[in-house]
């Protein structure tokens, strides 16, 4: 699915990342932790072309990122579900409307029945028409999966998807990633939080990648 | 639930709405003006090159006790000449009407010494203009031709310049329309880069993206030139008529099938509004990631 090979990424003359070697094959679930500003969100951007690596190679679905044009590009992110902390939805729209916009703007019919079975899923049925702005952070968390889910991608990148929710809440959207993981689907999910991470790895054989100093290390017991 | 229009996924407020309506309308308006005036400058031109062309005058002075001979002379002269249609002297009432603007209606046409006009229409094949002086010169000799090339050529290069400036105008109303809608195209998607950012990471493609604004802006280009012209043909079809006051100014306006003319505006503004707009989308699409 995703392939980085000894892949580095600059910023402003500092190398976030080095020499980056790992697969994230289909139907896995990899868990990337590491303190704030270590570089996960760096490395989940790469992982959806919103930056290209300073040095290596990146392929995602078998395609060299640096050979993907903007249209190229927007197709590839059609395949990836991406689900963000600090969630941006479009304010004046309502929920349904902002759950299904990946297919809108792919320009593809949502069914209706579809689209109230996933907010049913995530809990949501009752909010079709509200505001983005009139929801709870747990809520946004759970709309912003919705919408990464619902184009059915075959992967989907979290970055710390329980960072702003309480822990009933994390542990709930993070079984909704286990339940999508176990329909194939493959998950990468960055959080700091260990104590989840243990708890989650309990339901699922989720493998945890840990970066320290600008590398990406696979944790072991020490976790 | 689903949204079934990409212009939808752009909030649908904001003060380049109002802005690129506004400019839309007022740059429809003068260029309404602008070709009323394109239109009456080229009747103008037309008139003065192509009918003054077929008529000449010939002015006789002479004293008193000569003015009746020397007239008969000049238009049995003219009777004879090849390539004159037809020639008569003008009445004393209609002299008097001529000179009425400068001198008020209570002329004494009859103790001023007023040289006798002479209206000369020529044929298509037209009369030697050279001889026909030679020759009045000789039997008249008070007679003198004026062809009205003296003040006709420069009036009929001016009212062509001028037709070529109100086309100009149009033009340059409709680059300062394009120049405008860029403008307020570029702050609208700047306004919306947080929408621009959502579309990008869900997969929208720059030509989605770009569809949305340009819909929209085409739109508003479209109603406001089309609210412009309408306002600008009411105020053309309101200016004096050419007969209630007479003069070139007042000859300002359409005519005829000219009148559908202005009717073309609005959707050249869509036009305009299209291609700047996609232009400013996609560039600055470029710029945002």
């Amino acid at each position: 699915m995703i392939a980085f090979d000894n892949v580095a990424y600059s910023y402003g003359g500092a190398e976030l990342l080095s020499e980056v070697s790992l697969q994230l094959a289909p139907g896995s679930f990899h868990f990337l932790t590491g303190p704030s500003g270590s570089g996960k969100s760096t490395f989940l951007k790469l992982c959806y072309a919103e930056l290209r690596p300073t040095a290596g190679q990146i392929s995602i679905f078998d395609r060299d990122v640096r050979s993907l044009g903007r249209d190229d590009i927007a197709r590839t992110r059609r395949r990836i579900g991406i689900v963000h902390q600090d969630c941006q939805f479009l304010d004046h729209l309502p929920l349904a409307a902002n759950v299904a916009l990946p297919l809108t703007v792919a320009e593809r019919d949502t069914p209706v029945q579809d689209l109230s079975d996933l907010l049913a899923w995530v809990g949501l049925a009752h909010l079709a028409d509200a505001l983005p702005p009139s929801l709870s952070g747990g809520e946004r968390q759970r709309a912003a999966l919705a919408r990464a889910v619902i184009i059915a991608p075959d992967v989907i990148l979290a970055d710390e998807p329980t960072g702003n929710v309480d822990w009933e809440m994390s542990l709930r959207l993070l079984s909704l990633l286990v339940e999508l993981n176990r329909m194939g689907k493959t998950i990468l999910v960055a959080t700091h939080d260990l104590t989840l991470i243990r708890t989650v790895k309990q339901q699922v054989a989720a493998r945890v990648l840990r970066i320290r100093n600008r590398r990406i290390q696979l944790a072991g017991a020490d976790l | 639930m689903a949204l079934r229009h990409a212009e939808r996924v752009v909030p649908p407020s904001g003060p380049s709405a109002w802005l690129t309506t506004l400019t839309s309308a007022a740059m429809a308006f003068l260029a309404v003006f602008a070709l009323a005036l394109a239109l009456a400058s080229g009747r103008l031109a037309d008139r003065w090159t192509e009918g003054l062309a077929n008529s000449a005058t010939i002015r006789i002075s002479a004293p008193a006790d000569q003015m009746d001979r020397q007239t008969q002379a000049v238009l049995d002269l003219l009777a004879t000449t090849p390539g004159v249609a037809s020639a008569r002297a003008m009445t004393d009432e209609e002299q008097r009407k001529l000179l009425e603007p400068w001198f008020g209606p209570d002329l004494p046409l009859d103790t001023l010494p007023i040289p006798r006009l002479i209206e000369v229409t020529q044929d298509a094949a037209g009369y030697d203009g050279e001889g026909l002086r030679l020759r009045l010169a000789a039997e008249a000799p008070g007679a003198i031709l004026d062809d009205h090339t003296r003040w006709r050529v420069p009036l009929a290069v001016a009212a062509g310049r001028l037709r070529i400036l109100g086309l100009v105008s149009v033009v340059l109303i409709l680059g300062t329309m394009a120049g405008m809608i860029t403008l307020a195209a570029n702050a609208a998607l700047a306004t919306n880069a947080q929408v621009i950012r959502v579309l990008r990471l869900v997969g929208a493609r720059d030509a989605f993206i770009a569809r949305a604004f340009v819909r929209r802006f085409t739109l508003r280009a479209l109603s406001g030139a089309a609210m412009g012209t309408a306002l600008g043909m009411l105020a053309v079809a309101a200016l004096p008529s050419a007969d209630a006051a007479g003069g070139f100014l007042t000859g300002l306006g359409f005519q005829g099938a000219g009148w559908l003319l202005p009717l073309v505006l609005p959707p050249l503004a869509a036009v305009v509004a299209f291609v700047t707009t996609r232009n400013a989308a996609f560039g600055k699409l470029r710029e945002m990631m």
